[in-house]
């Protein structure tokens, strides 16, 4: 998730990354993880990084803070499917939640 | 092939969904555009799905049902025997070349285990025996160690900046997601391939794909399918 400033929205970063501020803490797919430090509007990005352990990188060049998915456990931590959200190759945007009624194989694949 | 599965499995109820992890999207598109597909193709500049679901190499599949649970993680995912040319190769090819064909011979690849189990799923949907259950699914997909989610931090970081432009600065992000997860194949073969389309060795980058390839073994160069 790349963001041009160390502090993000609170509604931007759950629309990116899943996570929701609650009063509870940071939740997502019904997991939440305390906040000890009240977090409103806005999420401070190496702050949350820390507690979600999520990695935060920086290039200071650019300007720039990426920050990763949370670690620590697996690689998928529900079996319910991300809501994928990529361009087509007509740069349409595509939902994977648009195939709710299907079985979906979805099949990475590279021109290289 | 995958569009001709998808076709005759369509009026069943099953939909393919193709994600080319691709840096460079033009490239991507023309590719995609000689196939014209009739079902949703996208394009992951970002290889996302790396950083989303733990994949690692191409081809990964991953099935869906029809709640939006899925049912098998990521794991490689032929339709059918990849063509390396089976037979002699002929004096005039390049030895690079001539050594990579040799290497990826003997690459497993599973094909018609993995799609008669498809065909399974499609046809008896949560009964099928190749639909895992959610706990199963979770436990099957990769570990997720801090210095695999800082790759994909670095290598996301470093596919924006290839995509503004930036090639340069792209380098040393790749460069540390490729350190920090040396079995990543989508992450070294992106950044191999843009430097040379043979994926050979550059002054760029530490490894390339032949010298990688017999490093890891081919044997391992995809987990064994575990239908």
């Amino acid at each position: 998730v790349i963001s041009t400033t160390i502090d993000v929205s609170a509604a931007e970063f759950a629309r990116r990354t899943g996570w929701e501020i609650k009063p509870e803490g940071a939740c997502k797919e019904g997991r939440c993880v305390p906040l000890p430090e009240v977090v409103t509007d806005s999420v401070h990005l190496p702050y949350i990084a820390k507690l979600l352990k999520m990695p935060l990188v920086h290039d200071e060049a650019a300007a720039l803070w990426c920050l990763g998915p949370a670690s620590g456990g697996k690689a998928l931590s529900s079996a319910l499917a991300p809501e994928l959200e990529l361009p087509d190759w007509r740069g349409e945007t595509f939902r994977l939640s648009s195939l709710r009624g299907s079985k979906v194989l979805m099949v990475a694949w590279a021109s290289w | 092939v995958w569009q001709e599965l998808r076709d005759k499995w369509h009026d069943s109820g099953f939909e393919l969904v193709t994600v080319a992890l691709d840096a460079n999207v033009e490239v991507a598109r023309g590719v995609i555009a000689q196939v014209a597909p009739n079902h949703p193709s996208l394009i992951d500049q970002e290889h996302s799905l790396d950083a989303l679901l733990g994949v690692v190499n191409v081809p990964s599949g991953v099935w869906i049902d029809e709640g939006g649970v899925m049912v098998r993680p990521p794991e490689p995912a032929f339709p059918r025997r990849a063509s390396y040319g089976d037979g002699p190769l002929p004096d005039s090819m390049p030895e690079r070349l001539r050594d990579m064909l040799l290497e990826a011979r003997r690459i497993q690849t599973n094909p018609e285990t993995y799609v008669a189990a498809l065909q399974d799923w499609t046809e008896n949907g949560s009964e099928s025996r190749y639909a895992l259950p959610p706990e199963v699914v979770v436990e099957r997909s990769r570990p997720r160690p801090f210095e695999e989610a800082l790759a994909a931090a670095h290598f996301e970081l470093g596919a924006y900046l290839h995509h503004a432009g930036q090639a340069e600065a792209a380098l040393p992000h790749w460069r540390e997601a490729h350190r920090l997860q040396p079995d990543n194949w989508t992450y070294k073969r992106q950044a191999w391939s843009l430097a040379d389309p043979l994926q050979g060795p550059t002054d760029l980058y530490e490894g390339d794909w032949l010298g990688d390839v017999r490093k890891t073994g081919a044997e391992n160069y995809y987990p064994p399918l575990r239908m």
